[in-house]
């Protein structure tokens, strides 16, 4: 077996990796995949943890999953289907309600319950987030030029960039400026007067990252929300159909179909360098497998400092790599239910149990959550996305058993005195808590409670200090600085190691587009 | 002013933005959701349940009933067992197209007949000289769709019947909660799924039966929205819309052969005589005019139109039922007569009637768009139907 010689390897299955390797063998490269787990995924998995419920463990909707990926690989052939999420609603600390529902006129007269104004104000907010949308997105689709370089490539890219934003006009370019600099409160006070809806936007902004909604640099993130939209159309957002794990079949599937090979259980311990190009890997038993291109699906702190020797990369590369933040900000807590939580502010049984339930009463209590990380402590009262996914798919539970997905933000990373089992515990009981402040049978329903910290989930996925972004996706890590300046079109100075993780452009989310561009790029090199 | 079916009582207060449809003289929901989205993804991830009330439904007996059925539809009547149902088209003596519909044969001499048009006339005039009972039960039975993939995990919830042994178009007579049915493996989604058959009077409690037992599965009421999408999807052909009943056809041109509305391998060579046999016949060894197939829409060619435009692509949630102009090279060789944007396929698909040779499948052809008040003409393949076909359908 060790004989045997591929063209590609891919390190790591997880989405990225895997969507790498179907282009790779699409275009009839014979290529394998390592996985060091027993399943590939990555932080798409679904494990049954509990007998009988299934979690989509870490990541758990799909949002910006790339059409063209869809298309190219045919997923929908191989078991992508995206189940529709329609609703979220915000539970108030006076027993009230905000909701975010499907239809555009019951949404208007929800928003008009609270705010008049702003439901006046969502029109022209929504078309003004469009056209930003519409300007941003062809980025997500192209490989970052950079601007320091005066190569045709990278002036080319510059120059349709450019015309993305004049096209804008003045108002909208000042807009997106503003965007781009401020934090999403502020941003948000522009518009809106009522705080939970400022607080419930707001949360887009600092999902896996460090920051709180009145730290500068978190407006952008609001914009990857209506990128979302733009490709509402082709209706990809939402739930995947036995959790996240199946998207990562769905594109694991697609790649075999077109030949690639998929080993798991195949940690690699590091990357074959002869004569400052890649040969192949070394696997943690031992093996070595050739290969005349190897592809990194692993975060930049593993690609650069664990699976090479740092000391033959140049030491800026080196440094700004070491400089890069990872600084996991988030949780998880999956609850295994013996009923359905019943929430005071909406009682029983009704639609607002399929959508999402989002903790974010006011931007003072995410303002609140984010200061108790920024000291190293986990948020007392946390800020959390909770969607119960049996009610979408009921495969994901035994008959009128449920899942409940706890997304949790903040649990830092680097935790005063550090993780502990005893510090897991309390975080998962600060979780169930809060929600039972909304939802008072919550704890009466608990069957299994699994609580993932950012120390599990570096632990478990390899993920670098548990950034579910394989990186904070700040503006200073975006685009052509991601992961470094000058190292960010998925090229290393090893002559045939590339990287593909979501620690390149355009960034994390099940969005495949970094291993797809990579993917693109080392074909384009071999021609 | 329009017929109420017999679930309306359980229906009516679950349409909560009031979009009523008519379907044959009934009052139907198009969707009990503002929008079909919801109801669409239960068809093909849990189950969803249908009133299929409005279907006109005969019960043909007596010892010359199976003659009847055999002289009228194109499919051999003398093949059917007790227990089976058959699809099948019904022509006129040209061969071209009545209606379509399932025959159900219920026990020796017992069929029941379903037709979208009201077809008592028609069994009359081929009922002369027969010992036959012709019995219109359209208003005395209602009928409910239960289609997707947990539909048989939710019947052998409510009923103590074996469906694992109930095949693909097979009947049998059971019990739902006590209340007697009849449930069919058929259905409209190209899913796994069932048709149940009530006696209108039982039907509010069937429904609510329904809804007990498979509310821990996803149960979901869906309305003719979300079928038209899942019809589409399985290349499932509906009468005024993709063809035009041969005795509503105003002029020759409207009107359709089986085998121009991909119904072709439901005409039976080696029965004896029944409607349209010689011209059928006829035009089987002339080989036929049009085809009816699936056209994929191809995505650039889609996004492109709109990209001119600085808009993203627009694509309604709800199936489009219009005459659409397809092109080859320039020529016009035919047209869609409806189409939708697959959520489960990714795919902007149609059904289209082109004549041959370019029904071939692959064969590149044009289908008209209308971006921003302009008529566009987007790049798409031809496709042999249906576009999806689970194994669990069968399974």
């Amino acid at each position: 077996m060790s004989a045997r010689r591929y063209d590609a390897i891919v390190v790591g299955g997880g989405h990225n990796g895997l969507v790498a390797a179907g282009y790779l063998a699409r275009a009839g490269r014979k290529t394998l995949v390592l996985e060091r787990r027993p399943l590939v995924g990555g932080a798409a998995v679904t494990e049954e943890i509990f007998p009988g419920f299934k979690f989509s463990v870490f990541s758990y909707v799909v949002s910006l999953l790339r059409p063209e990926i869809i298309r190219d690989l045919d997923l929908p052939k191989h078991g992508l289907q995206i189940l529709p999420l329609e609703s979220t609603i915000t539970p108030l600390e006076n027993g009230d309600y905000l909701g975010s529902w499907a239809d555009p006129d019951e949404n208007r007269r929800e928003l008009c319950r609270h705010s008049t104004r702003d439901a006046d104000a969502m029109v022209l907010f929504g078309r003004l987030m469009h056209h930003m949308a519409m300007a941003v997105k062809p980025i997500l689709g192209m490989v970052p030029p950079d601007p320091a370089s005066l190569a045709p490539s990278d002036l080319r890219g510059l120059l349709k960039l450019g015309g993305h934003f004049r096209s804008l006009g003045a108002e909208r370019f000042h807009a997106l400026h503003k965007l781009m600099t401020m934090s999403s409160a502020d941003y948000l006070d522009e518009w809106f007067e009522f705080g939970p809806l400022k607080a419930t936007k707001s949360a887009s902004g600092i999902i896996g990252t460090f920051l709180g909604p009145r730290s500068p640099g978190s407006a952008y993130v609001l914009l990857h929300h209506y990128m979302g939209e733009l490709d509402g159309a082709f209706r990809a957002w939402g739930f995947q159909k036995g959790g996240t794990g199946a998207i990562s079949g769905a594109i694991a599937g697609a790649a075999c179909a077109f030949g690639a090979e998929i080993r798991t259980d195949a940690a690699v311990e590091r990357v074959l360098v002869r004569n400052g190009k890649a040969t192949g890997v070394a696997l943690a038993s031992g093996e070595e497998i050739q290969a005349g291109v190897v592809i990194s699906g692993l975060d930049p702190r593993l690609t650069f400092t664990r699976l090479v020797e740092p000391g033959s990369l140049p030491p800026e590369l080196v440094e700004g790599i070491r400089r890069y933040k990872f600084r996991g900000s988030s949780g998880k807590v999956n609850l295994a239910l013996s009923g359905l939580p019943d929430f005071t502010c909406l009682p029983g049984l009704g639609p607002h149990l399929r959508g999402a339930v989002s903790i974010s009463p006011s931007i003072e209590y995410l303002e609140r959550a984010y200061d108790d990380a920024k000291y190293g402590e986990f948020s007392r009262n946390p800020y959390m996305d909770i969607v119960i996914p049996s009610m979408i798919d009921p495969g994901m539970a035994p008959p009128g058993k449920h899942v409940m997905s706890i997304f949790v933000q903040y649990a830092p990373y680097q935790l005063n005195g550090g993780w502990t089992d005893a510090k897991r515990e309390a975080f998962g009981d600060a979780v169930v808590d809060t929600l039972a402040r909304y939802a008072p049978n919550i704890k009466s329903l608990i069957l299994h409670r699994q609580v993932l910290t950012p120390a599990d989930i570096e632990r478990i996925t390899g993920l670098s200090e548990g950034n579910i972004f394989q990186g904070e996706l700040a503006l200073q890590q975006l685009f052509f600085l991601r992961p470094v300046p000058a190292w960010a079109k998925y090229r290393t100075p090893i002559r045939g190691y590339w990287q593909c993780g979501a620690g390149t452009h355009p960034g994390g989310g099940i969005m495949g587009a970094s291993g797809r561009l990579a993917a693109l790029e080392i074909l384009r090199d071999s021609r | 002013m329009l017929k109420t079916t017999p679930f309306h009582p359980r229906t009516a207060p679950l349409v909560r933005a009031q979009t009523w449809r008519r379907w044959a003289g009934y009052q139907m929901a198009s969707a009990y959701d503002p929008h079909p989205d919801r109801e669409y993804a239960a068809i093909r991830n849990a189950a969803a349940i249908l009133d299929a009330s409005p279907l006109h439904k005969y019960l043909v007996a007596g010892q010359d009933a199976s003659r009847l059925l055999d002289r009228m539809i194109t499919r051999d009547m003398t093949k059917c067992s007790v227990g089976q149902v058959y699809y099948t088209p019904w022509c006129d003596a040209a061969g071209k197209v009545i209606d379509d519909g399932t025959v159900s044969r219920l026990d020796d001499s017992t069929y029941r007949l379903t037709s979208a048009d009201s077809s008592l006339r028609w069994l009359q005039m081929n009922a002369v000289g027969m010992d036959v009972r012709i019995e219109d039960v359209s208003e005395r039975v209602g009928a409910l769709a239960l289609q997707g993939p947990l539909s048989r995990a939710i019947l052998s919830q409510a009923s103590s019947a074996d469906f694992t042994k109930l095949k693909y178009f097979r009947v049998i007579e059971t019990t739902i909660r006590g209340i007697p049915v009849q449930i069919s493996r058929t259905g409209y989604t190209g899913d796994l799924g069932y048709e149940i058959w009530v006696e209108a009077p039982q039907a509010v409690a069937l429904w609510d039966a329904l809804i007990e037992a498979g509310t821990p599965y996803g149960i979901t009421p869906a309305g003719v929205w979300a079928l038209d999408i899942a019809r589409i999807e399985a290349g499932l052909i509906m009468m005024d819309v993709d063809y035009h009943s041969a005795h509503r056809a105003l002029i020759e041109a409207q009107k359709s052969s089986p085998y121009e509305i991909n119904l072709g391998w439901a005409v039976s060579t080696k029965k004896g005589p029944f409607n349209g046999r010689r011209a059928l016949a006829a035009e089987r060894t002339r080989g036929a005019a049009w085809g009816f197939v699936g056209l994929d829409v191809e995505w650039e060619s889609f996004e492109r139109l709109f990209r001119a435009h600085h808009l993203p692509p627009h694509l309604s949630n709800v199936a489009w039922r219009t005459s659409v102009p397809v092109y080859r090279a320039g020529e016009r060789v035919g047209y869609a007569t409806s189409g939708c944007w697959s959520p489960q396929l990714k795919k902007s698909l149609a059904l289209a009637h082109l004549m041959a040779p370019h029904d071939k499948p692959g064969t590149a052809v044009e289908i008209e768009v209308t971006v921003e008040h302009q008529r566009y003409r987007a790049d798409a393949h031809v496709r042999q139907l249906p576009f999806f076909d689970p194994e669990r359908k069968k399974a």
